[in-house]
């Protein structure tokens, strides 16, 4: 009965992931708009670019191979599995220990390995600058993102992402100036993974510094519906593991009644909305900076994380 | 009983190599030698993998009257040597699979085939031998058939030069590791390796031990900056030996190091554990970041190698920090994540190794900007290829993530360590590790993206044809593996259990009984993965999603010329390289660590001359290493070379110069 | 000392720390001046907060003090000063920013590595700040070796300082004799430096002190 429970909770939080996904992006585009004075597109704009998108056909360039065929459902099978094992309402899903943290980082790898892969089968030069900066930027948020990885777990004691959720509930956590810059490099990682400004921008074309959308320049149809959804996961699973990390207030355990998760959900929903508010803001606060800025930025990311490795030390000595 | 079939196994090996000095130009020699090498190669991966599950039914150890006659040879096959002979054998097996149709293109085969079984033979023994003499010279033995393979084109541009500096710097290593042993050894000259085990070198001696062995073992394995000669030797062996030479021999180099420091030096001091993780960490980015600059296909895999043994050399260290602390279990799961990424390097490596050398045969290119849309006209070997990129990038669901994952759990272990300058290092070294990683997927995103994808940039490659069968079952048995091992670690842990309980005194808890296949190194609320449920979900969802969108929505298309923002050039050069590829990686690392400088020569407005890119790179470490080291040396000869021109009383009054001199200082000893 | 005096206390260090990377982080004029300022603000918030949980009223005037002359005053006249004299806005650095960064991390952990076995009998809280003083101290003199620019070795200068007034709370117990009259020592040493900086600008119409080396004949 209990595993009946748990595994219906896991379908629960595989279908919500996937259906807030696009609203979350909607609600995102709508504040920037409204920040700018603007109308902007209604919130269910990017559920209607879906399915507008599924309908189409695929055009696809002579020159390309099976990879650029498989890739989109590799890559939105790859992001959505790892949204669906970061503990998003609930923890103790039945599946979460298939995958700690540094799977789930290294599933995204996965997926960022085959859509660069696919920016270059074409042969066109925009898939290429596509693929190589992308490639660039994720070797410098990946070890940024791990010694983000390394503060948590180690002031949790563990990997999994239910666990670090439940310790960080505990009171013996306390403040700490660790838990302050991971965060800080957390959120900065979370910017650079999404393609958001200052890194990216995720709203044009036809400028030689993006770096996303020139790599999935070729696709269309259906496959640039799966690519689209997929990093509409991205981002709900970014804020997700922000929310379960360093908020992890109102999250249901395992064993709980049905009103418990109704509640969570809810709480869950108040958090991606806070966690869009905020990204929105930032990014209409912010001037994308030049492509060989970014190093320097993701460079900050990555001392961050480790000095709060290292300041973690002093506390624990205490 | 195990042992005496495989010392039958190599004697076998040994008879075939002198058959095949008589006969290699006969037209079947190839095929039945490469036959025998599989035959042989698969019965002792039988033995050996079963006296490794087995435990201790099948090893053993036996003394043989050759070599020297106070000493005797002695073998021995212990749940270490077993590990490591399914890692050789395993190599040699599909190696000689891979030259069953490999080695029909070979224009010299009387070059190739004599010395491939010499060279597996050899590989065997240095695992078997159990004393000094034994271990040095079939290491020798090793060294020197591996050469005679590198040369075997020694008519190409720069192998015998390549050949040259591999002779130099394996002599240089075995000098060291002579050395090493002689200090093991002490006054009393106890060579076996039994005699050395019960010996306790002191402190002092036990440093001078690892360094030695660092330097011998290392420069073999190719640890920075003992490196250099290794990604211009392996490349220039013919492919099927330059998978055996960096997937298998760097091992048998990796052996080398963890039968003499883990095995026969006795407990560790602390600062093991900080010196060898840190050379392990410093290996691993320099290997990646010299690969990311190369575009030789061959090359790159080579300094590849390097790479990963800066990550075994990782586990290795944090496995020596962790014993000379006390954490026994903390050890053992060190020593089973390097130990694991021994054998899933030698697996992946020998694929992409085998992919290389298709591609090289089907084009004559290993260049990979002349290369491009190979996907298009060798299928199998793409799909071969782009498994092993996965996996060696460590992406899951493929091995080389499981035991990088098992590397990281180790690292977080370091907190309770005492000493802080490890608690320190340690996640140093963590960010190493994971930049190495993601740069690697970097770099095979590069190899796999400019070679196989794209359009072709040459007519060899417009006109490459599919790999012969032998050599697609070869990779596609590797490829398989590489999957296997990452969706079920669990089986494969288990099975490193004894050699981490031989060497650390813990074991890993059993993993194949745990539900679903996980594995949990410490403990289920601190950490777990599952290759297998990962993998399931992801093609699950995958299916599940083309299913959805075939049934409901449009399943149309359109075949159309590339949309390229609207300037699509239909020039094949206009492509992304792989100098541009790696150019921004370049900018951030390269400025420092390569000296690299960019001059743009752009013609003023008007002139039709072609605007040139040219980029400078420096080998730092051979302009700090080696230049200074061989101008000595130079400069030393030159010196000497007046020794030559000497009158015979001259010549006559240094020797007895010498000899009084020698008087003197025994007399002075005494 | 409860838990959670503890814990502000070891956010306000840490976060010192944090400013003085932010510090080496900085390539403006202005973001640096702006920068240092809040170094001092949360210098005396750490000040500040020492005196409650200690119970050591004076400590409210060293806070005071570094508040209204350090957070104020002298990024004030700092701004001025850029402004008056047109200096150049970027700095240049000896050496890239990242390296820096990876120095001033080193530095980091060298302090903590150095400070926490050899103060193992002194309290928490001091073994903490001594170990955190350390390192705002070692970062400002990296900043001094490691910017070209007579400004920023200026700032690099005053955090030195800021650290040791950390140093100092979190061992309980410097005079505030000594605290004002260090204070004071600072403000005369920017005045100083400010008539200096004039100087160089009028004779060399530059404050790069790389320049002054050229004019010694020195080879930087």
């Amino acid at each position: 009965m209990a595993i009946a429970i748990d595994l219906l909770v896991q379908l629960v939080q595989m279908s919500v992931v996937l259906a807030l996904a696009p609203l979350l992006t909607g609600f995102v585009r709508k504040l920037k708009a409204h920040l700018l004075r603007r109308q902007g597109p209604p919130l269910i704009q990017p559920y209607r670019d879906l399915l507008r998108l599924l309908r189409k056909e695929v055009v696809l360039a002579e020159s390309a191979s099976w990879v650029f065929r498989v890739a989109p459902y590799l890559v939105f099978a790859a992001t959505w599995v790892a949204a669906a094992l970061v503990p998003t309402f609930a923890t103790g899903l039945v599946f979460s220990y298939a995958a700690d943290m540094i799977a789930i980082v290294a599933l995204l790898g996965s997926a960022r390995f085959m859509l660069a892969l696919a920016g270059l089968d074409v042969g066109t030069s925009f898939g290429g600058i596509g693929s190589s900066r992308e490639m660039m930027i994720a070797s410098l948020a990946e070890p940024a993102m791990l010694m983000v990885v390394f503060t948590v777990s180690l002031m949790a004691g563990s990997t999994q992402l239910s666990s670090i959720a439940a310790s960080m509930q505990s009171p013996e956590v306390g403040l700490r100036v660790s838990l302050a810059l991971a965060l800080v490099g957390l959120v900065m990682v979370a910017i650079a993974e999404n393609a958001r400004i200052p890194v990216d921008n995720p709203a044009t074309h036809l400028e030689l510094t993006m770096v996303h959308e020139a790599m999935i320049l070729e696709y269309s149809g259906r496959h640039l519906a799966l690519i689209e959804a997929a990093s509409y996961l991205k981002l709900l699973l970014y804020i997700s593991v922000i929310a379960c990390v360093f908020f992890p207030w109102g999250i249901a355990v395992s064993g709980q009644g049905a009103a418990a998760y109704l509640a969570a959900i809810a709480v869950y929903g108040v958090k991606l909305a806070a966690g869009g508010f905020l990204l929105a803001v930032f990014e209409t606060a912010i001037a994308k900076m030049r492509v060989f800025r970014v190093p320097d930025f993701l460079g900050a990311a990555l001392m961050l994380g480790f000095l709060a490795v290292l300041l973690l030390f002093v506390t624990r000595a205490g | 009983m195990g042992l005496g079939w495989l010392l039958w196994c190599i004697a076998l090996l040994l008879g075939t190599s002198v058959a095949a000095a008589v006969g290699a130009r006969h037209r079947p020699a190839s095929t039945l030698v490469y036959g025998v090498c599989l035959g042989t190669s698969a019965v002792a991966l039988v033995i050996a993998a079963a006296s490794l599950i087995a435990g201790r039914a099948l090893t053993g150890e036996v003394q043989l009257p050759l070599g020297l006659p106070w000493l005797g040879a002695h073998f021995r096959l212990d749940a270490l040597a077993a590990f490591f002979l399914v890692v050789v054998n395993l190599g040699a097996a599909t190696a000689s699979l891979y030259g069953l149709g490999y080695g029909s293109h070979e224009e010299a085969p009387e070059r190739v085939l004599p010395f491939f079984p010499a060279f597996l033979a050899g590989m065997n023994l240095v695992v078997l031998a159990h004393d000094a003499f034994t271990f040095l010279f079939t290491w020798e033995f090793m060294s020197l058939s591996s050469w005679a393979l590198v040369m075997a084109h020694h008519r190409e541009r720069g192998n015998a030069a390549a050949g040259y500096l591999y002779l130099l710097m394996a002599s240089f290593g075995t000098l060291a590791l002579l050395l090493a042993f002689g200090l093991l050894a002490g006054p009393a000259g106890g060579y076996a390796f039994s005699d050395i085990r019960l010996a306790a070198p002191s402190a002092a001696i036990g440093g001078v031990v690892l360094a030695l062995t660092l330097i011998g073992a290392g420069s073999k394995a190719g640890i920075v900056p003992l490196h250099v000669w290794l990604p211009l030797a392996h490349p220039a062996a013919p492919s099927h030996v330059s998978a055996l030479m960096s997937g298998v021999m760097t091992k048998v180099a990796v052996y080398g190091f963890v039968r003499i420091v883990f095995d026969l030096l006795g407990p560790p001091d602390w600062w093991w554990g900080a010196v060898v993780p840190l050379i392990g960490g410093i290996t691993a980015l320099m290997g990646v970041l010299y690969a990311l600059m190369e575009h030789d296909l061959k090359r790159l895999l080579a300094y590849h190698t390097v790479e990963n043994i800066g990550i075994i050399f990782i586990g290795l260290g944090l496995a020596l920090a962790f014993r000379a602390s006390g954490m026994q279990a903390a050890a053992a799961l060190a020593l089973t994540a390097a130990l694991f990424h021994v054998f899933n390097h030698s697996l992946f490596k020998s694929l992409l190794f085998f992919g290389a050398g298709a591609v090289l045969s089907a084009t004559g290119q290993r260049d990979m900007e002349r290369l491009g849309g190979l996907i298009h006209r060798m299928p199998l070997t793409a799909f071969a290829f782009l498994i092993g990129s996965a996996a060696i990038s460590a992406l899951p669901p493929f091995n080389g993530f499981v035991s990088e994952w098992l590397t990281f759990q180790a690292i977080l272990l370091s907190p309770s360590l005492p000493q802080f300058l490890l608690k320190f290092l340690v996640p140093a070294i963590g960010a190493l590790l994971a930049l190495s990683a993601v740069l690697a997927a970097a770099c095979f995103v590069k190899a796999f993206g400019v070679s196989f994808l794209g359009r072709p940039r040459s007519d060899a490659a417009r006109d490459a044809t599919e790999a012969d069968r032998w050599s697609i079952a070869a990779m596609f048995v590797l490829a398989v593996l590489c999957l296997v091992a990452g969706i079920l670690p669990g089986y494969f842990i288990d099975a490193l259990a004894p050699v981490a309980e031989a060497l650390t005194g813990a074991r890993l808890p059993q993993q194949n009984e745990l539900d679903w296949l996980t594995i949990v190194p410490i403990a289920q609320s601190r950490s777990s993965y599952n290759g297998l449920l990962l993998f399931l979900f992801i093609a699950l969802a995958a299916l599940l999603a083309a299913d959805a969108i075939h049934r409901w929505a449009s399943a149309a298309i359109r075949r159309a010329p590339p949309w390229d923002c609207g300037f699509p050039d239909p020039s094949p050069m206009t492509q992304y390289t792989a100098g541009s590829f790696s150019q921004p990686i370049r900018r951030v690392f390269g400025a420092v660590l390569f000296r690299a400088r960019e001059e743009v020569d752009m013609p003023r407005p008007g002139d039709t001359r072609a605007a040139r890119l040219h980029v400078r790179l420096h080998d730092v470490l051979w302009d700090t290493f080696y230049v200074p080291t061989a101008n000595a040396v130079q400069y030393a000869a030159q010196r000497l070379n007046k020794a030559q021109f000497l009158t015979i009383r001259a010549y006559l009054t240094l020797v007895f110069g010498a000899l009084v001199v020698l008087l003197m200082v025994l007399a002075v000893w005494q | 000392m409860d838990r959670l005096a503890l814990d502000v206390a070891h956010l306000f260090a840490g976060s010192l720390v944090l400013v003085s990377f932010m510090l080496l982080y900085q390539d403006r004029m202005t973001g640096l001046i702006n920068t240092f300022a809040m170094h001092a603000l949360v210098v005396s918030f750490s000040v500040a907060w020492q005196a409650y949980i200690q119970l050591a009223p004076h400590l409210y005037i060293t806070a005071a003090i570094a508040l209204g002359v350090k957070a104020v005053v002298i990024p004030f006249a700092l701004h001025r000063i850029v402004v008056r004299l047109g200096i150049h806005r970027t700095i240049e650095p000896v050496v890239g920013i990242g390296q820096t960064m990876l120095a001033g991390i080193g530095l980091v952990a060298l302090s903590i590595m150095v400070m926490l076995p050899i103060t193992a009998q002194a309290g928490t809280l001091a073994r903490e700040d001594l170990a955190f003083a350390l390192s705002v101290i070692l970062l400002g003199l990296l900043m001094m070796v490691s910017r070209r620019n007579a400004v920023s070795q200026v700032i690099g200068f005053m955090s030195i300082e800021n650290g040791l007034i950390l140093a100092a709370t979190g061992a309980k117990g410097m005079p505030l004799v000594v605290e004002i009259s260090v204070a004071f020592s600072i403000l005369i040493a920017l005045i100083v430096i400010g008539i200096f900086l004039f100087r160089i600008r009028e004779r060399f119409e530059t404050v790069d002190i790389y320049v002054l080396h050229q004019h010694r004949g020195e080879q930087p």
